[in-house]
């Protein structure tokens, strides 16, 4: 239905979308997913033709959207960003006029009620555009992208500026919509794109970061054993904690061990992470025997859709963060421990460990200041 | 091309621009029409019609200044770019909403005509010939104002650049005369717009300048259409 090849767009030297390629077949529900500035929004206007692309191709429906644009065009439902409405017009005298712009043959009166009952705007119809909320508008938005039961749909950040009511039913319209059309939406929201979208396509920077259904994307990038286990020492106190992380630390193939928060008390999770294709289940069992020790949890984390999100479009940042996390402090203390005093009748926490901390965020700084000093 | 030239005939009334315009028309044509020939007794409409040329020069920019530029400020142009239809639609459309409107206004000198029938005789060669000079200045006036839409977002400032502009093609006689370079002189003069409309506000049919007002107003649609397609390349 939809097939994009080698889509480039440049501002300047900024490469807005950079050598983009997909397809999308016929009855597909396909979600753009990317953080603001990805280039969602830009693919989505070189596809309906509103910007045309420096280099690349885009069949919609086998035509070329720049060498029979008016075709290809008519093939496209389009909800931009900002709805393109006339707010000094009614709702009813607009979707009449894009009922004509779009050079509709399908029966006038019985259509215009469709589309307004599926969008639940027939009772705003003889409204203003200009007094109708965010919400109504963004609906009558969507209507004129329905109009002449386009093919393709393009929706680019459909729900946003309406309520939680609202969302779960435009969404529940989009599911609908998807049985029939083709459908292209974008959002920087994960659980939207995750609850309506059969496929998945993360943009970041301009590139196709991943391609697939939201499991095949999991699957792809989650080929790392991690999980979190949660272990009951004998004493009950911080010391077990030190104790337990030496010990896993030496199991075959562990690739970190780190202390988690405190959960039940004197019992500690402990995030472990092994080497790829290393199943450590049954050496931690053995090891826990040995020390008596009791495993009260142990889960493994599968990424959502959101880790893999930031993991994508953070890139080496988050773990290039958790590496500094790693080197700069012991494990142990990532988390902040605290002590409990009673004073006064009243329970203070007070942080403990603080001072310690404070020499390692000064140690960095002087690495900071350092690198400094050599650039200059 | 219909569905975008009803819209914007609509808007002009919903917006009001059209009775601003309608009124400010009627009123100072009357006003000529009661001094300029009534006044002086005589039933020759020529001076009416000349001074109707800072009138129009004055009011066409509040037909066209919105034309282009809200539809890039609100966006909605990305509803129209969008849609399956050609620029020069959408261009022709906006260009024969306010030329309908501008022949709508113009239209009242045949009221004034009737009155004239009424007392005397009425050179109706003069008076047609004037209403279609008017027309044709009109038509490239509104080509010109159109253009100068596409260009800004702010609809002010495409009325004050469309004045303006239109002010120094009026003023390119005066400009012409103090030339002295004589080929320069030529080529303003060919391109003045107001000694071409009091030519034909004495009577003078000429062809030529029918064809340089239809072109005006060609060249500077054509261009509207390139700014247009060049927005999509940027």
């Amino acid at each position: 239905m939809i097939e994009v090849k080698n889509l480039t767009k440049r501002y300047g030297d900024k490469r807005a979308v950079n050598d983009i390629s997909f397809s999308v077949g016929k009855g597909e529900i396909l979600g753009f997913l990317g953080p603001n500035g990805a280039g969602k929004s830009t693919t989505m206007n070189m596809l309906t033709g509103y910007i045309s692309s420096t280099s690349g191709q885009i069949l919609i429906n086998g035509v070329d959207i720049l060498e029979d644009p008016i075709k290809a065009k008519a093939n496209i439902g389009y909800l931009p960003e900002i709805p393109p409405l006339y707010v000094d017009m009614t709702v009813d005298g607009y979707l009449n006029f894009m009922y004509d712009l779009k050079k509709c043959k399908i029966s006038r009166k019985a259509h215009l009620e469709e589309v307004c009952n599926l969008c639940q705007i027939s009772g705003v119809r003889n409204r203003l555009i200009r007094n109708l909320s965010k919400g109504y508008k963004q609906r009558v938005g969507l209507a004129q992208a329905l109009i002449n039961n386009p093919p393709v749909l393009i929706l680019d950040e459909p729900t946003v500026g309406l309520d939680p009511n609202q969302i779960i039913e435009i969404r529940t319209l989009i599911k609908k919509l998807g049985k029939k059309h083709t459908v292209i939406l974008s959002s920087h929201i994960l659980p939207e794109i995750q609850a309506v979208c059969d496929r998945i396509i993360i943009i970041n920077k301009g590139v196709v970061a991943a391609d697939g259904t939201a499991e095949e994307i999991a699957t792809h990038l989650t080929n790392e054993h991690k999980m979190t286990i949660r272990i009951e020492g004998s004493t009950h106190t911080a010391a077990d904690k030190k104790e337990i992380v030496e010990a896993i630390k030496g199991i075959d193939g562990i690739k970190y061990v780190r202390a988690d928060m405190e959960r039940e008390k004197g019992i500690y999770d402990y995030d472990v992470e092994a080497d790829e294709n290393v199943d450590i289940r049954r050496a931690l069992n053995t090891l826990c025997r040995e020390r008596e020790w009791n495993i009260l949890m142990l889960q493994l984390s599968a990424m959502t859709l959101e880790d893999i999100f930031l993991k994508i479009t953070m890139g080496d940042e988050v773990i290039a963060k958790e590496k500094a996390a790693e080197m700069g402090r012991k494990p142990e203390n990532t988390a902040p421990k605290f002590s409990l005093d009673i004073k006064d009748g009243e329970l203070v926490a007070t942080e403990v460990e603080k001072e310690e901390k404070l020499l390692v965020d000064q140690s960095f700084d002087d690495d900071d200041e350092n690198n400094e000093g050599g650039e200059k | 091309m219909g569905a975008i030239y009803r819209r914007e005939m609509g808007a002009f009334f919903t917006s009001g621009a059209a009775y601003v315009f309608l009124t400010v028309f009627t009123l100072l044509s009357g006003v000529f029409f009661f001094f300029g020939v009534i006044g002086s007794g005589t039933t020759e409409t020529s001076n009416m019609f000349s001074s109707m040329f800072m009138v129009v020069l004055f009011l066409i920019p509040i037909l066209t200044m919105k034309l282009l530029s809200e539809e890039k400020k609100n966006r909605t142009d990305q509803g129209l770019l969008t849609a399956p239809i050609g620029l020069w639609s959408i261009v022709m459309g906006k260009y024969l909403a306010a030329l309908t409107l501008f022949i709508l206004a113009e239209s009242v000198v045949f009221i004034y005509s009737i009155i004239l029938a009424y007392l005397g005789n009425v050179v109706w060669s003069t008076l047609l010939g004037n209403y279609f000079a008017m027309l044709f200045l009109g038509s490239a006036f509104i080509a010109v104002g159109l253009f100068i839409s596409s260009l800004t977002e702010n609809q002010m400032a495409s009325a004050v650049v469309s004045m303006v502009a239109l002010f120094v093609l009026y003023l390119f006689d005066s400009l012409a005369a103090s030339v002295s370079i004589e080929a320069v002189k030529k080529v303003m003069l060919m391109f003045s717009f107001y000694s071409r409309y009091l030519e034909f506000t004495q009577g003078v049919f000429n062809l030529t300048s029918v064809v340089f007002f239809v072109s005006v107003a060609f060249v500077f649609n054509f261009l509207t259409v390139r700014v247009l397609d060049k927005r999509r390349w940027g």
